[in-house]
Formats: structure tokens, C-alpha cells, sequence
């Protein structure tokens, strides 16, 4: 056996851009190597791939959003780096053949359905059956 | 600098294979790096992206991103991955010639 990874479970806990992006560019990255991966979102991470209006409370008691976060400057420069807004990151990592799944106890904490998730994410899963998805590869938390 | 022999043809690669004189890139090489990448055939669809990528580098000095050909409508993300499994971006700037990759995107 050669020491490659052929498998990474990234889970994406934090919400903002600092908090999503890290995850997502390794997670494509990972499939640009051929590299398996999964996308876990849990907590303030889930609202990454939640539809527009997505009901998330946040620390601040504002919705968490992404243009938020980010200036018009940094934009300008994501784009001409060709680092994606997050709703076209998620699609290509998706068409890539990356997975994606939210987290249970995050849906039954804010009380979200699978209609509040873009149609990129396979289900929702508890822990347990992360670590059954995340079995044989390596996990990565953000 | 090393040396690679495809056929009759001798090209000069860096340490990773990629060819580091594009004056010396054909079709028959870039058949044979596809081979030795596990694509057994260059179908019309895997030419119309090394034709893309050999372009777009002579027009912007740089091997265009994944993201650029899906925006551009060579290629969508999905089909290039099938094209070029287990590392498109990777494989298709080898096959047509060009240097490794640098960005992270």
C-alpha cells in the first residue's frame, strides 16, 4: 500500500466566508487529485448549502449570509482567482462528484426539513452514519 | 531536463512529465501521454478541450481552470471529470502540452 489518500470527509462547522471556504476549496481540490470526498455541514455551517431564506438564527442574531461577509473588493479578486461564489462552489464540487450531507442534530436544533437544502445535498445524517461514509479515509473538521 | 520517447517522437519533460517545449507537442504525443494516463482513446470531445486549453494559453499565458472551461461551454465540470478521470485539470494540460497546474481552484 503507497501512502496516497484516496478518501477525505471534510466537515464544514462554521458558517461565514472564513468558515466555508476553507472546506469547500479542499474538498474540490481533493476531487481535482482524484480524491473521494464528503462534505459534512453541521452547525452555522449548514446554512452553505441551505436554499436562499433558510431560517438560521445566528451568534449575532443576524442571518448568516455569505455577500455579507465578503467586500466587493475580495470578490472581484475570488472570481478573477477563479474561486467561485459558494451556491456555483457547491454545484461544481457536486458535478465533480463530491458529496454532500447536512447534519441531524443541526436540522432538529433549528428546524430545518431537506426542502431548506439546495438540491446538491444527498440527506441528512447523524453522526454514526458519518462515520460510516467517513470509514477508511481521512476526516477533516473546519 | 529529461527525456521522454513517444513513438518516434523524443520531448523534453520536466521531472512530472510535463512538456516543457510545446514546439514539440503533436497529436501523436498527445495520444500517447493520454495512454500513459489511462485514456485509451482521445475521442472529439477530449480534443475540443486540449484545443481550449492550447488556445486560451496562447491568448492569456495561463492553463484556463476548470471553472473557465465549464463558463466558457467547452466542457462541463461533470463531462470533464468522465473525460479525464482521477485528475482532469491535471491530465488535459499534459496531454496538450502544457505545464503542471499551479492554482488551487
Amino acid at each position: 500500500m503507497d501512502d496516497k489518500i484516496r478518501k477525505v470527509s471534510i466537515i464544514i462547522s462554521k458558517g461565514g466566508l472564513e468558515g466555508v471556504y476553507p472546506g469547500l476549496i479542499m474538498a474540490n481540490g481533493a476531487r481535482m487529485e482524484g480524491i473521494e470526498a464528503n462534505l459534512f455541514f453541521t452547525f452555522f455551517g449548514v446554512a452553505t448549502v441551505g436554499n436562499p431564506g433558510m431560517h438560521m438564527p445566528s451568534l449575532l442574531g443576524i442571518l448568516p449570509g455569505f455577500s455579507a461577509m465578503a467586500t466587493s473588493m475580495m470578490k472581484k479578486t475570488m472570481d478573477k482567482i477563479d474561486i467561485p461564489p459558494v451556491p456555483e462552489f457547491v454545484e461544481m464540487i457536486a458535478d465533480a462528484g463530491g458529496k454532500f450531507y447536512a447534519c441531524k442534530a443541526t436540522v432538529d436544533m433549528f428546524k430545518l426539513k431537506k426542502e431548506d437544502f439546495c438540491a446538491q445535498v444527498d440527506s441528512i445524517i447523524n453522526v454514526g452514519k458519518f462515520y460510516e461514509i467517513a470509514a477508511g479515509g481521512e476526516i477533516i473538521f473546519t | 531536463m529529461a527525456q521522454k520517447q513517444y513513438g518516434p517522437a523524443t520531448v523534453e519533460v520536466d521531472a512530472e512529465g510535463y512538456m516543457t517545449d510545446f514546439s514539440q507537442w503533436t497529436r501523436e504525443v498527445a495520444a500517447a501521454i493520454a495512454r500513459e494516463e489511462g485514456i485509451a482513446e482521445l475521442t472529439p470531445a477530449h480534443w475540443k478541450v486540449v484545443e481550449y486549453i492550447q488556445r486560451d494559453f496562447k491568448e492569456n499565458g495561463q492553463v484556463p481552470s476548470i471553472r473557465k472551461l465549464n463558463k466558457s461551454g467547452v466542457i462541463s465540470t461533470k463531462e470533464l471529470y468522465e473525460l479525464f478521470p482521477g485528475g482532469p485539470a491535471k491530465k488535459a494540460a499534459k496531454i496538450s502540452g502544457m505545464k503542471k497546474p499551479e492554482g488551487c481552484v
